[in-house]
C-alpha cells in the first residue's frame, strides 16, 4: 500500500512544483521583457512625434535627440536608483533598449566613485558599455571599408 | 493621420517588446550574461544594416527598432555606409559620426549622474 501510494505522492508534488515554480516565472519573465521593452520603445516613438511636430526635426537629428533624451532619463533613474528596480522586473525588457545602454554605464561609475574620479568613476563607466563601443567602432569600419572597396569596383 | 500614429505606436511596442522578448530568451535559457547579450544585439544590428535589411525594420516599426540596442548598431552601420560614398575617410569615420550623439550623451550624463548620486545600499 504505502510503495504504491509514495510515487503517486511524489509524481503529484513533482507536477505540483513544476506547474507552480520555475515554468511559470519563466513565462512571467518573458511577458514583463516583452511589456517593458515594448512600453520604452513606445515612450521613443512618442518623443519621435513630439519632436517632429514641435520642432521639426527630421532624420538623423530626429533619431540623435530622442537617443539623447531617452540616455538622459536612463542615466537619471538609475542615479535614483528606480532603473534597477525595474529591471528586476523586466530584466531583457530594461537591458536591451538604449535605457540600459546608460543603465551600464552609470551603475558601475557609481559602485567605484569611492575610488576617486578619474580610476573609479571614469575608468568603471565603461566595464559594459566598453565593450559595446570597441566592437561597435570596429565593426562599423569593417562595415564602411567592405563598401567602400565594393564602391570601387 | 490618427489611425496611423496609433499603429504607429502598436508597431513600436510589437517589435520593440519582441527584441527584448528574445534577449530575456537568453537569459532564460541560456548562460549569456546581460553585458554579452547586449554586444551580440549590436553586432547583429551591424550586420543585419549592412546587409540592408535592418532599415526595412525601421521603416516599419520606427522606435521599435531603433531604440533597443541593435538599433545603435543599425545606426553605426548605416554612417559607415553613407560616409563610404564620400571616399576612405567617410569610410571609418562614418560610423562613429552618427552615433555621435548616443556616445556623447551616455558619457556626459553617465559621469554626470553617478558624480550626482550616491549608491544606495540594495534592498531586495
Amino acid at each position: 500500500m504505502a510503495s504504491r501510494a509514495t510515487p503517486d505522492v511524489n509524481e503529484a508534488y513533482i507536477r505540483y512544483i513544476s506547474s507552480v515554480s520555475p515554468k511559470t516565472k519563466e513565462k512571467r519573465s518573458l511577458f514583463n521583457a516583452f511589456l517593458v521593452g515594448g512600453f520604452i520603445c513606445v515612450i521613443g516613438q512618442f518623443l519621435r512625434y513630439m519632436l517632429m511636430f514641435l520642432f521639426n526635426l527630421e532624420g538623423d537629428e530626429l533619431a540623435g535627440t530622442v537617443s539623447m533624451i531617452l540616455i538622459f532619463f536612463g542615466a537619471f533613474l538609475t542615479g535614483l536608483g528606480v532603473y534597477d528596480r525595474i529591471g528586476k522586473y523586466a530584466g531583457g525588457g530594461s537591458i536591451v533598449p538604449i535605457t540600459g545602454f546608460a543603465n551600464s554605464v552609470v551603475a558601475p561609475a557609481m559602485e567605484f566613485r569611492s575610488e576617486g574620479f578619474i580610476y573609479g568613476l571614469a575608468a568603471k563607466m565603461f566595464v559594459i558599455a566598453g565593450p559595446i563601443i570597441v566592437f561597435g567602432v570596429i565593426s562599423s569600419v569593417a562595415v564602411g571599408i567592405i563598401y567602400y572597396v565594393a564602391g570601387l569596383l | 493621420m490618427i489611425t496611423e500614429i496609433i499603429l504607429m505606436f502598436v508597431k513600436a511596442f510589437a517589435v520593440g517588446g519582441i527584441i527584448c522578448t528574445i534577449a530575456q530568451l537568453l537569459i532564460n535559457y541560456t548562460k549569456i550574461t546581460s553585458g554579452r547579450i547586449l554586444v551580440y544585439f549590436l553586432l547583429s544590428g551591424v550586420v543585419l544594416q549592412a546587409l540592408g535589411l535592418y532599415g526595412y525594420l525601421v521603416d516599419f516599426a520606427g522606435a521599435g527598432a531603433t531604440v533597443p540596442i541593435s538599433g545603435f548598431g543599425y545606426l553605426l552601420a548605416q554612417g559607415a555606409i553613407k560616409g563610404a560614398k564620400e571616399g576612405l575617410f567617410g569610410a571609418i569615420t562614418g560610423g562613429i559620426t552618427a552615433a555621435a550623439a548616443g556616445l556623447t550623451a551616455a558619457i556626459t550624463f553617465g559621469y554626470l549622474f553617478a558624480l550626482l548620486f550616491k549608491p544606495r545600499s540594495k534592498k531586495n
